[in-house]
């Protein structure tokens, strides 16, 4: 058991170095990691039948995190009204199912969609949504404060989920939220519950640095330099609440949940 | 960083159709700390209109504070002063509604304590000193009110428009609960002589109990102490809660001693081992705390030494030190007070035709009451008794004298070692993530986790200075720049009046703490509120190194109800600087109170992380960490 044991943190750790940026994907790790010294605590004398519920609980978990989108997707209809605005911001795979819960539950709304340089998810974002027949309105990224007065409801997904109820998400969305919360706009994650990791930034710089080079277009005097980093954080004030497949929760509870999951 | 706001703002009933929504715990709706609405849920509703605008009238969905009788007594109290007067005529409404009144009140002397005095209340004090001169018969009422208090206050209207209110409040409360405690101590004087026989010993232990409220869970006073009872009943009304009656058969702490409760007072005084004056010239507000005249105090101890047959040597030495000021800071004196208690276990043995386990708690509470009397208890060393006893009383009884003994001081060494010891090294290994280099770091006084961390930072490299702020009577920052800068490590000396000046140059603020309560207040040394409060406004984040032992289920509001007062003596002179003597002489006259606090709550709001031994939590996580100790602790 302790030799698989190892094996496994081997493995974790590696596929975390594959991509050493992603939250999402060191928190998953993280988790697994911990059933299962939870688990090996408990002696099997058959190693067998530890291997196999190991791995039972591999699938499960990979079953969870599908069925988790559904699960929010489901949580967040009530949220929805007939002639909302909702803004979103990056491309959430998790925002797209609510809103397609939504519309395929007829419900009337409209989406601003801010257009996300310099990813461009906006563009693929308004694409699909274009498919389902939502309306949707798209916007440069500058014109968010512009257009907040119009809207109901702030729609954003999150690539983490931190101790402090905060999240870790595309470049902007800081941004957006505090602008949401200056005007009374509520603010909404949709996340699933494997993305809360036990990180906690105290501001911007606090975090492990993800950049991405941005193409202007233009060729760039040498002697300017970019701020090339891809995401940011929204301390947990400016939230509202955070849909997960744990239920609807208020940012103060993730760390409560951090807590009894590490401890 | 903005206050926690967003939960309430969007309760707009339109969107908020609640079908999953769970209820937020009230400790996230806090709003700004003037703010009496949380603190009071049951506060009528006219309270809500006196609070400063920004309060919303978005609360209805999520808490609706019920109905209450006195809400209607209360709403005229801004419209026409004069109606208010009279109705303390009748006894019975003017229990609720003085209590009532004296909770609001209580709520604006919050309010007033921690922030400028909002508009509505300068009104109301405007109306009761207008009214009172319009009304003369039922104003003397009220004003009559204030000067009935215990010790000798001369008559008219005190001068302090703060003072004025809080002590009103405060006077109203113990108006009513003093009529109602005096009909029921005659009732139960009768009793009291019966019962008189048994005062040596369970008073002794119910009063280590009573007076440390963290302590004495194991040990409860048996129901047939009604004096006590009563005095408990009429305690825990005038802390103005009421605790169901099932909660009441629950473990609940005793409610502390409160020192102006005369009768109490003078039953502690003949228990005491040690005979102390009070001071003279007790501020009024702090009249629930108790405040003695050092000078006796020692005298007393010294010429003890040779009497003190119930008190162990190694828990005499530890009372001295403590009552010299040798010990400071709320680790090491638990950790001095657990090591006397391990010497006094090896030295004890169990009388005949007793049994370890109640003897020995009995013994550990008299010991603690000699303690208290030296020094009130802090939350920490509370903890650490409770464990005690908890420890005490799971001694299985198959076990021999010696091997109980054994045990006990071998649980001691272990809740040293975990609770303390690896509990500060899992604290370092956390808090200097939080460092890097260039960083500009601040503390205050001299914690003794802050100090561990910051040495060890400078171990690993990190290139960073600290800025080291302190303040007097203690000036106990000195001793902790000494040692930094025997490290190495850049140092800035300043002093507390300077804090606003320095923050813009800090990039991060690390505290200390002598106990976190549940509500994410941060209880320390006087003068971390104001460093907090002063980062929060310049957006410097606020990191508290805490071990989770200190955690505590108390909730407190303010610095209050519940703190501890020192020399004052302290305060008028300078150690060293003989020529500045302007208070000399002037300090007997009675126009001059002086107050050293010892403690201040730092609301949860300015503190962005709590760093423990559970890790780094956000401080609305300390409830969390409190159930899963004392669960874990049950364990043990």
């Amino acid at each position: 058991m302790m030799e698989l044991e190892i094996e496994l943190k081997k493995a974790s750790d590696s596929l975390k170095l594959w991509d050493a940026t992603s939250i999402s994907l060191t928190a998953g790790c993280d988790l697994f990691m911990r059933y299962v010294t939870r688990t090996s605590a408990l002696e099997y004398e058959d190693f067998n039948s530890a291997k196999s519920r190991l791995i039972e609980r591999a699938e499960k978990f990979g079953e969870i995190s599908c069925k988790a989108r559904r699960i929010i997707a489901m949580l967040s209809q009530d949220f929805i009204f007939d002639g909302c605005t909702i803004m979103v911001h990056g491309f959430s795979r998790v925002v797209l199912e609510v809103l397609k819960t939504a519309a395929q539950s007829k419900k009337l709304f409209r989406v601003f969609c801010t257009e996300g340089r310099p990813d461009r998810t906006g563009l693929r974002l308004s694409n699909e949504l274009a498919k389902l027949d939502v309306p949707v309105k798209l916007l440069i990224d500058s014109a968010v404060a512009y257009t907040m007065d119009d809207v109901d409801m702030v729609f954003v997904g999150a690539d983490g989920v931190v101790e402090s109820g905060g999240i870790i998400n595309m470049m902007g969305t800081y941004q957006m939220a505090l602008v949401a919360h200056s005007m009374n706009k509520p603010v909404y994650v949709a996340a699933e519950s494997y993305k809360f990791a036990r990180l906690y930034p105290l501001d911007q710089k606090d975090m492990a640095p993800a950049l991405r080079p941005i193409d202007f277009g233009v060729p760039i005097p040498s002697k300017v330099e970019v701020e090339t980093s891809a995401r940011d954080y929204t301390p947990p004030q400016y939230l509202t609440l955070l849909f997960t497949d744990l239920g609807v929760l208020t940012p103060s509870v993730v760390s409560d949940e951090l807590i009894q999951l590490y401890l | 960083m903005d206050p926690r706001r967003a939960p309430r703002t969007v309760s707009d009933p339109k969107v908020r159709k609640v079908g999953f929504f769970t209820d937020p715990p009230d400790r996230s709706l806090p709003g700004p700390p003037d703010h009496p609405i949380s603190s009071f849920p049951t506060s009528p509703p006219s309270t809500i209109d006196n609070s400063p605008p920004s309060a919303g009238n978005s609360l209805s969905p999520v808490m609706i504070p019920p109905p209450r009788h006195s809400s209607s007594i209360l709403s005229p109290l801004r419209r026409d002063p004069a109606e208010f007067f009279p109705l303390p005529a009748s006894p019975t409404a003017s229990t609720s509604f003085s209590d009532d009144v004296a909770s609001t009140m209580k709520g604006r002397g919050v309010a007033a304590a921690s922030s400028s005095l909002p508009g509505g209340l300068f009104f109301y004090i405007a109306a009761i000193k207008s009214a009172a001169s319009s009304v003369p018969a039922s104003g003397l009422t009220t004003v009559s009110v204030v000067n009935n208090l215990p010790i000798e206050k001369g008559g008219g209207v005190a001068v302090e428009m703060q003072d004025d209110q809080s002590s009103r409040s405060k006077s109203l409360k113990e108006k009513t609960t003093k009529a109602e405690r005096r009909a029921l101590q005659e009732a139960q004087r009768a009793a009291k002589a019966t019962a008189k026989a048994e005062d040596g010993k369970t008073p002794a232990a119910a009063s280590g109990g009573a007076a440390s409220v963290k302590s004495g869970k194991s040990v409860k006073p048996p129901p047939s102490q009604k004096n006590d009872s009563a005095a408990l009943a009429a305690l825990e009304k005038k802390a103005g809660d009421r605790p169901p009656e099932k909660d009441r058969k629950k473990e609940v702490p005793q409610p502390r001693m409160q020192f102006d409760d005369k009768s109490r007072v003078e039953k502690a005084k003949r228990r005491a081992v040690v005979k102390q004056t009070e001071a003279r010239n007790r501020v009024e507000l702090f009249r629930h705390l108790p405040q003695y005249e050092r000078g006796t105090q020692r005298t007393e101890l010294r010429s003890k030494f040779f009497e003190l047959d119930p008190v162990h040597p190694a828990v005499y030495k530890v009372g001295l030190q403590y009552l010299y000021g040798d010990i400071c800071g709320s680790n090491a004196r638990c950790i001095a007070m657990l090591q006397a208690f391990q010497e006094a276990i090896k030295d004890y043995s169990t009388p005949s035709k007793k049994t370890l386990a109640r003897d020995l708690t009995a013994k550990i509470g008299s010991y603690l009451s000699f303690l208290i009397e030296c020094r009130p208890l802090s939350i920490s060393m509370g903890n650490a008794i409770r464990f005690l006893k908890n420890r005490i009383a799971k001694l299985p009884l198959t076990l021999s004298e010696l091997e109980a003994k054994a045990t006990l001081r071998s649980d001691i060494d272990r809740f040293i070692n975990e609770k303390i010891i690896l509990a500060d090294k899992v604290i370092v290994k956390h808090a200097v993530t939080k460092i890097s280099d260039g960083d500009v770091l601040l503390t205050y006084g001299s914690p003794s986790a802050v100090e561990m961390v910051l040495l060890h930072a400078h171990e690993l490299g990190k290139q960073f200075r600290v800025v080291v702020v302190d303040s007097r009577p203690k000036l106990e920052g000195q001793l902790l720049l000494h040692r930094l800068v025997g490290k190495g490590i850049n140092c800035t000396y300043t002093h507390v009046n300077a804090i606003s000046y320095i923050m813009h140059e800090v990039t991060r603020v690390f505290l200390g703490a002598s106990s976190v309560l549940s509500n994410g207040t941060v209880y320390s040394k006087v003068g971390t509120a104001c460093v907090a409060m002063v980062a929060h406004a310049f957006r410097v984040p606020v990191l508290v190194c805490c071990e989770a032992y200190k955690f505590h289920e108390r909730v407190q509001l303010d610095s209050l109800c519940s703190n501890e007062l020192g020399d004052p003596d302290v305060i008028s002179k300078i150690h060293g600087r003989e020529d500045i003597n302007f208070l000399d002489g002037s300090t007997n006259s009675e126009n001059l109170q002086l107050l050293n606090l010892i403690y201040d709550a730092t609301p949860s709001d300015y503190i962005s992380m709590i760093i423990t031994d559970y890790g780094m939590v956000p401080p609305t996580s300390v409830p969390v960490i409190v159930r899963d100790y004392r669960r874990e602790h049950l364990w043990i």
